[in-house]
């Protein structure tokens, strides 16, 4: 087949998607070419994924068609895609850690047929033409989160994908490696392949695409092309109206220490080094920014100081008192909160299949008198955030598993500033995260420093923690890299420290 | 085009909502499948369908003693149910029902064997918290094994069954025989002092069980403890996180679990069976899984379901003994009652979408 460049790799004509009642896809027109990138941008929810796993044979849509090289297709099953040529690249790697690169990359094809040394050339020929480094017998479990997502990507290549779809392909990476990814993605470009790269990072969607198809709820609204359009379009675009994209850093007073961390070393279960000898300040009145790829020790910091897990050696002050060795319950009973929202949005603060008054009741059923529990004041108390942040949903009689994903972060960081804790301490508190609703949580969490709480907060994206904090610390492999002031900072040095280089005598501590 | 035969005429779609409406139509439908597949089951053996079905239902109702018996038949398996549903709403899988009540019963014939001479109500109390003792710690056992070592508690549980049931069989011929018995292995029937009293035609285990119903339903729907065993079930590391004590909480829910179902099996030796037989527990305990699933855990809806379980369990063995059926006839018409009601669970949470053509 002949592939010109003005042939439509993959066309959608009148995409359709709903579940139940809701219309997840609505009349879904869309094209890619080969040799382009496009990016896909919208709100949570606005049908991103969904139209994506339709691609990727994962759903069906209800009505439709798909065109691959102008031929009608019917993708009913991810192998049917793969037979297509379209390769998905899951947000979360689908590896086995303790298989090497080259069987996870041949996993379920007839690839273990072939001899070891005749494979192992087949691949780095593979991955030198798009440029990929990839060590064939290295195991997974050995690798960084940059070298798994080379893997995941050379696993789709190696099917014969010419159409690669990316799911936020960036959110586990630093600037660097995400540099790194998108030189990859040009020199695939280059060789004539198409991509689909979804996204809610807008100077990343500037950066690498040539193409913007804009989704709000579930339509495709405007198709541009990047060279012709800004990040103040596009907002527009996704959310429908004109909005400020600048985050205040209110200026507070009376800031004194509240928490005091003090060589702080945790093991983990599995015997690896969680944290390293910690050392760090946190005062009232303040946002210290945590700045690091995922796993480097932020949900071992949360954790210790939340008395969820026991570390090796060192204290935590708060107040001059030292907490560890403290149950949980006594912990937020001194009023240090500590709201931590894992990848599945749920885990740990919610209780999914609960409604909302339920899951207000989550950190204070205890202090009701007696055996029963009286549920008015939740009720009220649910009643009242949906009220104040806004929150999406039939009722609080709901379940929180089927609110989206902002809804439900509202709901968890709604109920911890209720709890009018003196330390809060919040994990990836948008992640995931519309714009509209990023800067509601900003706002929340700047009224919380305005009325003295010390915050301790633990971003992915480098602007905003630069914008957002008062000062950042930077952690890599559970070792403390850096702490700096956010306002002297750059990205580039803030970025160098999360890859490993140690700032030495730089602490704005007083 | 050659990619037409890859369309799929009929998929498979979650559901994320139903109305409770389209519920319970879809449960009368799997009712009515149910009968008219049992039904055609008959004709095969060559009776009668209406004719069978109808003793099953005036077998269970035809006059105030088949009526009691019916009642008989549902308190162990009220009672039970009841008992494992709490483990279940923490999603502790306690399969071990059937060793608690045996556990249960054994403790409390200690004392209406031995101890026949105490005042009647005293009696019947102490054997009534033996019962409860006896099963709690029966359960507590796998919850101690499992918040320490995280072990399994399925097989756990289950092998606790086999344990139980051989310690009635060595009492039975060791200790405990009956010297009355002129050597038959067996273990002397309570005195009149140490059986439970009729209230109206029945031992009063029923008025328990009811009690139980609604303690149950309090219990978990509107007590600190009855939310805690909610949030260990969805995640435990949520309930860490809100600073729950999870291990005591499995382990207060096994005990309570456990004592219900140990409850049931003092009932079930000192008002059914008089003594303490090896059958006490009789698979009681394994049906009490499927009923309280069935009743989606609700104790209400296991006062239902364990209702209707009773009228075909006691119909049947009318039925049988009317037409002279083989005794394993019941179970198979059990087992395709059962298999539609499971199955219609599937209808209320997916349907089937019948593809269109490519375009429309």
């Amino acid at each position: 087949m002949l592939k010109t460049i003005d042939n439509y790799a993959i066309e959608l004509k009148g995409i359709t998607k709903s579940f139940g009642k809701v219309i997840a896809n609505e009349d879904v027109n869309l094209g890619i070419k080969y040799g382009e990138i496009l990016a896909l941008l919208g709100e949570n929810g606005s049908g991103k994924t969904t139209l994506m796993n339709i691609l990727s044979g994962i759903y069906y849509a209800d009505e439709g068609t798909i065109f691959i090289d102008g031929n009608e297709v019917f993708i009913t099953n991810p192998h049917e895609a793969i037979k297509l040529g379209i390769g998905m690249i899951h947000q979360h790697f689908k590896l086995v850690e303790v298989f090497s690169a080259m069987d996870n990359i041949v996993l379920g094809t007839k690839g273990r047929y072939v001899k070891n040394s005749a494979l192992k050339e087949k691949i780095l020929e593979m991955s030198n033409k798009f440029g990929l480094e990839i060590e064939p017998d290295k195991k997974v479990y050995n690798m960084s989160v940059s070298e798994k997502q080379t893997i995941e990507i050379m696993k789709v290549l190696y099917r014969g994908a010419k159409i690669l779809i990316l799911d936020e392909p960036t959110s586990v990476l630093t600037p660097q490696e995400t540099e790194k990814l998108f030189v990859i993605l040009r020199r695939m470009k280059e060789q004539g392949n198409a991509i689909i790269i979804i996204t809610h990072k807008l100077h990343e969607v500037l950066a690498i695409s040539d193409r913007v198809a804009i989704l709000r709820k579930g339509k495709v609204v405007d198709t541009v092309n990047t060279r012709e359009t800004n990040e103040k379009q596009l907002t527009e675009l996704m959310v429908g109206r004109p909005i400020s994209l600048e985050i205040k850093r209110p200026e507070t007073s009376r800031k004194k220490t509240v928490l005091k961390v003090v060589d702080l070393s945790v093991v983990n279960e599995d015997g690896t080094i969680g944290l390293n000898n910690i050392n760090f300040k946190l005062k009232s009145g303040e946002i210290l920014g945590v700045a690091g790829v995922a796993g480097s020790g932020q949900r071992e910091l949360c954790e210790t100081i939340a008395g969820l897990m026991h570390p090796k050696t060192g204290a935590v002050l708060y107040n001059k008192e030292n907490i560890i060795g403290k149950t949980p319950d006594e912990i937020i009973n001194l009023g240090i909160s500590m709201s931590f929202v894992p990848e599945d949005r749920l885990g740990m603060g919610l209780v999914g299949s609960m409604d909302m008054i339920d899951n207000m009741l989550l950190k204070s059923y205890k202090k009701n008198k007696g055996f029963i529990i009286d549920k008015k004041p939740s009720k009220q108390l649910a009643e009242e955030l949906v009220d104040k942040l806004s929150i999406t949903t039939p009722n609080v009689e709901t379940p929180v598993r089927m609110l989206s994903g902002g809804n439900v972060q509202k709901v968890l960081l709604g109920r911890e500033i209720e709890s009018e804790p003196n330390v809060l301490i919040t994990a990836y508190p948008v992640r995931g995260l519309d714009i509209n609703s990023s800067y509601i949580i900003y706002d929340l969490l700047n009224e919380q420093k305005k009325k003295n709480v010390a915050i301790l907060f633990i971003g992915e994206d480098l602007d905003v923690l630069l914008e957002l904090s008062d000062r950042i610390m930077v952690l890599c492999h559970g070792e403390l890299m850096g702490l700096v002031d956010a306002k002297n900072t750059t990205k580039e040095e803030v970025g160098l420290m999360m890859a490993g280089r140690k700032m030495e005598g730089v602490d704005s501590d007083e | 085009m050659n990619n037409r035969s890859h369309t799929p005429f009929i998929r498979t779609v979650k559901i994320s909502e139903r109305s409770s409406n389209d519920i319970l139509k879809i449960r009368i439908a799997a009712f009515v499948l149910a009968l008219t597949a049992g039904g055609l089951f008959i004709l095969l053996l060559g009776f009668n369908p209406l004719k069978l079905y109808g003793t099953i239902i005036s077998g269970a109702f035809r006059s105030k003693m088949a009526f009691q018996a019916t009642v008989k038949f549902m308190i162990p398996l009220l009672m039970s149910s009841l008992g494992v549903s709490i483990a279940f709403k923490m999603r502790f899988w306690n399969i071990g029902a059937e060793g608690q009540i045996i556990v249960g019963a054994v403790c409390a014939s200690y004392f209406a064997l031995f101890h026949d001479n105490w005042p009647h109500f005293l009696l019947l109390i102490v054997m009534f918290a033996a019962g409860a003792i006896g099963g709690g710690l029966w359960g507590l056992i796998p919850a101690y094994f499992k918040s320490k070592y995280d072990t399994n508690e399925t097989l756990f549980t289950l092998m606790l069954n086999y344990i139980a049931l051989h310690i009635i069989t060595y009492l039975r011929d060791g200790p405990w025989k009956d010297p009355g018995s002129s050597g038959f292995p067996k273990i002397a029937r309570f005195t009149a002092n140490a059986q439970i009293d009729k209230v109206l035609g029945v031992h009063f285990g029923w008025i328990i069980a009811l009690i139980l119903v609604v303690i149950v339903f309090i219990y978990l729907k509107y007590t600190k403890h009855g939310y805690e065993i909610s949030v260990v079930g969805e995640s435990k590391s949520t309930a860490r996180y809100a600073g729950m004590d999870v291990k005591k909480i499995i382990l207060r829910t096994m005990i309570i679990s456990g004592g219900i179902c140990g409850i049931t099996g003092m009932i079930q030796a000192a008002g059914s069976d008089m003594t303490l037989a090896s059958s006490v527990a009789g698979g009681v305990g394994f049906t009490a899984i499927i009923v309280s699933w069935l009743a989606y855990l609700n104790p209400f809806g296991i006062l239902l379901v364990s209702f209707l379980f009773s009228i075909l369990d006691k119909g049947s063995s009318v039925m049988q003994s009317t037409y002279g059926l083989s005794t394993y006839f019941a179970s198979v018409l059990q087992g395709i009652i059962l298999f539609f009601i499971l199955g219609c669970e599937f209808f209320i949470r997916y349907k089937f979408v019948l593809t269109k053509k490519g375009g429309k």
